[in-house]
């Protein structure tokens, strides 16, 4: 798949508008879902991880093919949902929670929540709770512990991402890692 | 072993795959006889899975659709030789096309000398084409870079190409009028662009007639 995405970006760079369907195509989920955790709000993760794709493309002339795509592309969105946190009016979790479509009041607008089995609506319930207690962290702790758990990149490719030495990674990480024992403990 | 400082700093190396075997001992060795550290590291393991667990989610059904509407338009070029890829045999129509044309330029091109369509009867003098009194064309008449006369007949249509008719004075009226007569349309081909056009209607013609 590696050699499918480095096909499709010499084709882009050509200036093959086409190709970068594919590349939109193969990544569309992975760089929605990040941008979701990041910011916790699907109408702003949408809204940013089209942006991050658009930027892809506009500046594909500034990527180097010998390092992997993936990395330089959840870069771009990495940084553009760490500005949009820093843009975000004081009032927005207000918003949010009265819109009420993300997070733990997902779960109880779901009409259907008596028909499903105990067990399954627990743990709909619990993925909702943790999902949460992630976008609660500062967002220098979410977004290392999102690339690592979630997205499953290495330490040493988390610190390209986010172009952050890979010393400060691992601090970040113990220090995640240590924020979310606590606030998951009880669970 | 101090269990803050140095204890949960293993736990954490090792959980990065960042713990020497030296130092793995000793982490074992100290959660063997501390039940906070065996705690502490328990819960860690089960935060990882419980992060490991929530569910993946799907972007929404059009967004590879609106991210590619989005995108700046391409360069020109590009479009076009992929459209020429996608379509061969317009294309194979558009190469042929574009022969023709050229082929009909360089007719144009082939220097200034005079050609008729049809010489029988008819009277050559310089450029000029001249139809006599007596003579009737049958058919159509094609003049090129020369002028003609009619002082006969002709049952078709005339084209003059770079030329024009020549109107002769009537004797005695003073009149400028063309004595002969032309049963069928006149016209007249001054720019390269008209030849092309005639060139293709005959060709349509021809089809249509073939
Ligand atoms: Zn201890």
């Amino acid at each position: 798949m590696d050699q499918f995405i480095r096909d499709k970006i010499i084709e882009v760079k050509k200036g093959d508008q086409s190709a970068f369907e594919d590349v939109v195509n193969y990544f569309q989920h992975k760089i929605y879902q990040h941008c979701l955790r990041m910011l916790g709000n699907a109408h702003e993760a949408e809204d940013i991880a089209q942006e991050a794709f658009i930027r892809a493309y506009i500046n594909i002339e500034s990527f180097d093919e010998q390092r992997k795509f993936s990395t330089w592309l959840y870069r771009i969105a990495t940084n553009l949902t760490i500005d949009r946190i820093r843009k975000r009016k004081p009032d927005f979790y207000l918003d949010s929670k009265i819109k009420g479509t993300e997070g733990l009041d997902m779960y109880s607008q779901l009409p259907d929540q008596g028909k499903l089995p105990g067990e399954e609506v627990e743990s709909l319930e619990l993925k909702r709770y943790i999902h949460h207690e992630i976008s609660e962290l500062p967002p220098k702790y979410r977004s290392v512990i999102t690339l690592r758990y979630l997205e499953e990149f290495s330490l040493q490719e988390i610190s390209e991402i986010l172009d952050i030495p890979l010393g400060t990674v691992k601090t970040r990480i113990h220090r995640a890692r240590e924020a979310l024992r606590k606030r998951l403990r009880h669970v | 072993m101090n269990c803050d400082k140095e204890a949960v700093e293993l736990m954490h190396n090792y959980l990065d795959g960042d713990l020497t075997k030296e130092n793995e001992t000793a982490l074992r060795l100290h959660l063997e006889e501390c039940e906070k550290c065996q705690q502490h590291f328990h819960e860690l393991k089960r935060t990882l899975t419980l992060i490991r667990s929530t569910e993946h989610v799907s972007a929404p059904a059009n967004f590879t659709a609106n991210v590619m509407n989005n995108l700046p338009a391409e360069k020109k070029s590009v479009k076009y030789k992929r459209w020429f890829r996608a379509h061969p045999m317009l294309t194979a129509a558009a190469i042929f096309f574009v022969f023709m044309m050229s082929g009909i330029f360089s007719a144009w091109n082939q220097g200034s000398e005079l050609v008729v369509s049809k010489q029988d009867n008819l009277v050559i003098k310089g450029d000029t084409v001249i139809v006599p009194e007596d003579v009737t064309v049958e058919g159509d008449l094609i003049v090129k870079n020369g002028n003609l006369v009619v002082r006969g007949t002709i049952d078709g249509n005339v084209t003059l190409v770079n030329g024009k008719l020549i109107e002769e004075p009537i004797q005695g009226e003073g009149l400028m009028a063309s004595v002969g007569e032309v049963n069928g349309e006149l016209e007249h081909i001054d720019q390269i662009f008209e030849w092309m056009w005639f060139h293709i209607k005959s060709f349509i013609k021809n089809i249509f007639d073939f």
